[in-house]
């Protein structure tokens, strides 16, 4: 008799809120009723609300119960947990039914997600089982030139934030010559809201691994870095289990996949700067140094780690990669809207119901995302401000949430899509204290190398302070303006020049907050 | 002069990464391990042992946010305070730990148990708000289990 299967993740977020507990609640149950079970730790669902989420397989079917606490265990295995999926299960106040019919999940489009929460991530034969590695042997009979052009036609932009094709990125390293070439992956995931890079490099990080393997095969680069942020250690960790399996297994190394190409990958932990987000001054980190803006040109592709031509890509974009060489560019090309091509992992954050990993094709709307996918807000109060794009990104009124997930039409709305964050506020947020905090934030992480983010940042948090105090606002709503413009163009990189996304769309949408200090009839906008 | 012990403890981290310059983040992270905190002491060696100048070494450690100059107290708790976050409530949180610390955020108790620290986003941020404490993570944290994190770390 085969023995029963059960999932646990062992994503991070799951273990946050107490996955270990359940398992090991259910192992030893299991042990006290002599029944010989195996219990899967795999990556996360994404639908966060149901975590510590427990799946139990029956006729190839995988059934939920969530979210689950230490204490639910007994019952469910009083229920006949241990022998398979009955009506009694079913009926369980915890049961969620088949996981892959609950809405939130069905309605997605998972091309990057297609495995996590499904296998044991550090299984190569359960990610080859799920169609792993195929797009590397595409990439390997394709050649250099080959992968270029159909990541090129696939329309695949920057999945970090800044949205560039990643195609003419990898063509440029492609076509410079040098002794030696390097593919950094960028896993500084900083923003709050934004967890898809760690959900992939916990819960499938074979995916990245691949990813990487073809593009440094696609730009003749034979060596790969993955900064991974010091507040991921689950990632970390997973990441460096699975760089030693790939290796073993000849994935990594001297000839990879029995080929003429040689690739091999690092992991490199950060050390809690923000700023280390931003392409250059990652490079300047992983080379040891401080985590300082280098200005551009030279840009990476030409010059970048130790001099070098570099490909510096986001998780996301090259855990798409493996996808669009197996199942071709077209595939991917044809979802998405305008010339935002494929699926967006979007995460839905802060104060929201269902909360999680949502990836589906660009064009769905602001409003369908927070609302009915969503669900709402936590609280069950009104939604008053969504954030999108994280700490950098505008806030967001209802009134613009027709707003499709676009690059271009979030841009025309000045706000950014960014990674692909969103945090929803309920009406007890006061967004002149999110405009303040955007201001103190880059003032806590800016480099110091241009002055506009250096200064501006600190002179931003004293101005809305007095603005906060009600003296004299008007003024000080100006100055506010001014300084923003002045950071928007003057400051080096995107801390500085971002950090008025949110302060200038707090100030444009909810000028109320900013002037209830000051007793003056109100003026609407 | 005879070298201090973390000096030695320095100098044997460098050697075993083979004192690569571009390693030094990672050096650091490991003499923080082993030390508990970066001490001043350490810089001279790491830069005699990698070939930068003391001024490179001490730039790096003091514009990281993790490196510490002096030791944690003995448990280190860390509140995300990022927007996800605040969005479900963490100051309030923050505000209770400062208070039954007797400290503000970023200091340790008088009687070096806890060292109460901001973060800025552990990427748990569907299960808001969250903690770190002693490594370990926490989400959906409420003012119950708060006290709970803090009790355990007897405060």
């Amino acid at each position: 008799m085969t023995s029963i299967r059960f999932f646990i993740p062992r994503d991070a977020a799951a273990i946050a809120v107490g996955a270990d507990g359940v398992a090991a609640a259910l192992a030893k149950a299991a042990q006290a009723a002599g029944r010989n079970i195996e219990i899967v730790r795999t990556g996360s669902r994404g639908m966060m609300w149901l975590e510590p989420l427990l799946e139990v397989e029956s006729h190839g079917v995988r059934h939920g119960f969530g979210p689950l606490e230490p204490d639910d265990i007994p019952g469910l295995v009083a229920a006949g947990l241990l022998d398979g999926h009955s009506i009694g299960l079913a009926t369980h106040r915890k049961s969620v039914g088949p996981v892959e019919q609950i809405s939130f999940f069905a309605r997605q489009t998972r091309l990057t997600f297609t495995r996590c929460g499904v296998i044991d991530p550090l299984s190569l034969d359960d990610y080859r089982a799920h169609g792993g590695y195929v797009g590397l042997e595409q990439a390997l009979a394709l050649g250099g030139a080959g992968i270029v052009d159909v990541v090129a036609k696939s329309g695949l932009r920057g999945r970090g934030g800044a949205g560039f094709p990643t195609g003419i990125k990898w063509k440029t390293v492609h076509e410079t010559t040098a002794d030696q070439k390097y593919i950094v992956c960028n896993a500084d995931e900083g923003d709050s809201a934004t967890f898809a890079d760690r959900m992939i490099m916990e819960g499938d990080p074979f995916l990245l691994i691949e990813g990487m393997t073809i593009a440094g095969i696609a730009v003749g680069a034979t060596k790969g870095y993955i900064y991974v942020r010091s507040e991921y250690p689950h990632a970390i960790a997973t990441l460096k289990e699975a760089i030693q399996l790939a290796r073993k297994a000849g994935l990594l190394g001297a000839n990879v996949a029995a080929s003429k190409q040689a690739f091999d990958l690092e992991v490199r932990t950060g050390a809690g700067a923000y700023v280390c987000g931003e392409e250059t001054a990652l490079l300047d980190s992983l080379e040891g140094k401080r985590g300082i803006v280098r200005a551009k040109p030279p840009l990476p592709a030409h010059k970048g780690l130790f001099g070098r031509p570099t490909v510096i890509n986001n998780v996301l974009s090259l855990a798409a990669v493996p996808f669009i060489l197996s199942e071709g560019a077209k595939v991917y090309a044809d979802l998405g809207m305008g010339r935002s091509r494929g699926t967006m992992p979007i995460q839905l954050a802060g104060n929201i119901k269902h909360g999680g990993l949502f990836e589906t094709a660009f064009g769905m709307t602001l409003g369908e995302l927070v609302d009915d996918v969503g669900g709402g807000t936590f609280s069950g109060r009104p939604v008053k401000a969504v954030q999108v794009g994280g700490p950098l990104g505008a806030y967001f009124p209802r009134a613009l949430f027709d707003t499709p997930f676009d690059y271009e039409a979030f841009t025309a709305k000045g706000g950014l899509v960014g990674h692909g964050g969103i945090t929803v506020f309920d009406d007890t947020a006061d967004m002149a204290k999110q405009a303040r905090f955007a201001f103190e934030f880059c003032a806590i992480e800016s480099c110091g190398k241009c002055t506009p983010c250096r200064i501006g940042s600190t002179r931003g948090v004293e101005t809305i302070d007095k603005i906060m105090a009600g003296d004299g606002a008007e003024d000080h709503l100006a100055l506010v303006t001014d300084l923003c413009n002045t950071m928007k163009f003057g400051s080096l990189c995107a801390l500085g020049g971002f950090t008025p996304y949110p302060v200038m769309s707090a100030l444009t949408h909810f000028p109320d907050d900013f002037r209830r200090a000051k007793r003056l009839p109100q003026a609407a906008e | 002069m005879p070298e201090t012990t973390a000096e030695e403890t320095a100098r044997a981290i460098a050697a075993e990464r083979g004192n690569r310059p571009d390693e030094l983040l990672e050096i650091l992270h490991d003499v923080q391990s082993a030390l508990g905190y970066v001490p001043e002491a350490v810089v001279p060696a790491l830069a005699q042992a990698l070939n930068l100048s003391r001024a490179e070494v001490h730039g790096v450690v003091t514009f990281y946010h993790d490196f510490r100059a002096k030791p944690a107290g003995r448990h280190v708790l860390k509140l995300c305070r990022a927007e996800a976050c605040q969005s479900m409530g963490c100051e309030t949180l923050v505000e209770r730990a400062e208070s039954r610390l007797g400290i503000a955020c970023g200091e340790t108790s008088a009687d070096g148990r806890v060292t109460l620290e901001p973060i800025y986003c552990l990427g748990l941020c569907a299960t808001a708000p969250s903690a770190m404490m002693d490594g370990r993570i926490v989400g959906r944290l409420t003012p119950e289990r708060l006290d709970a994190l803090l009790k355990e770390a007897g405060a």
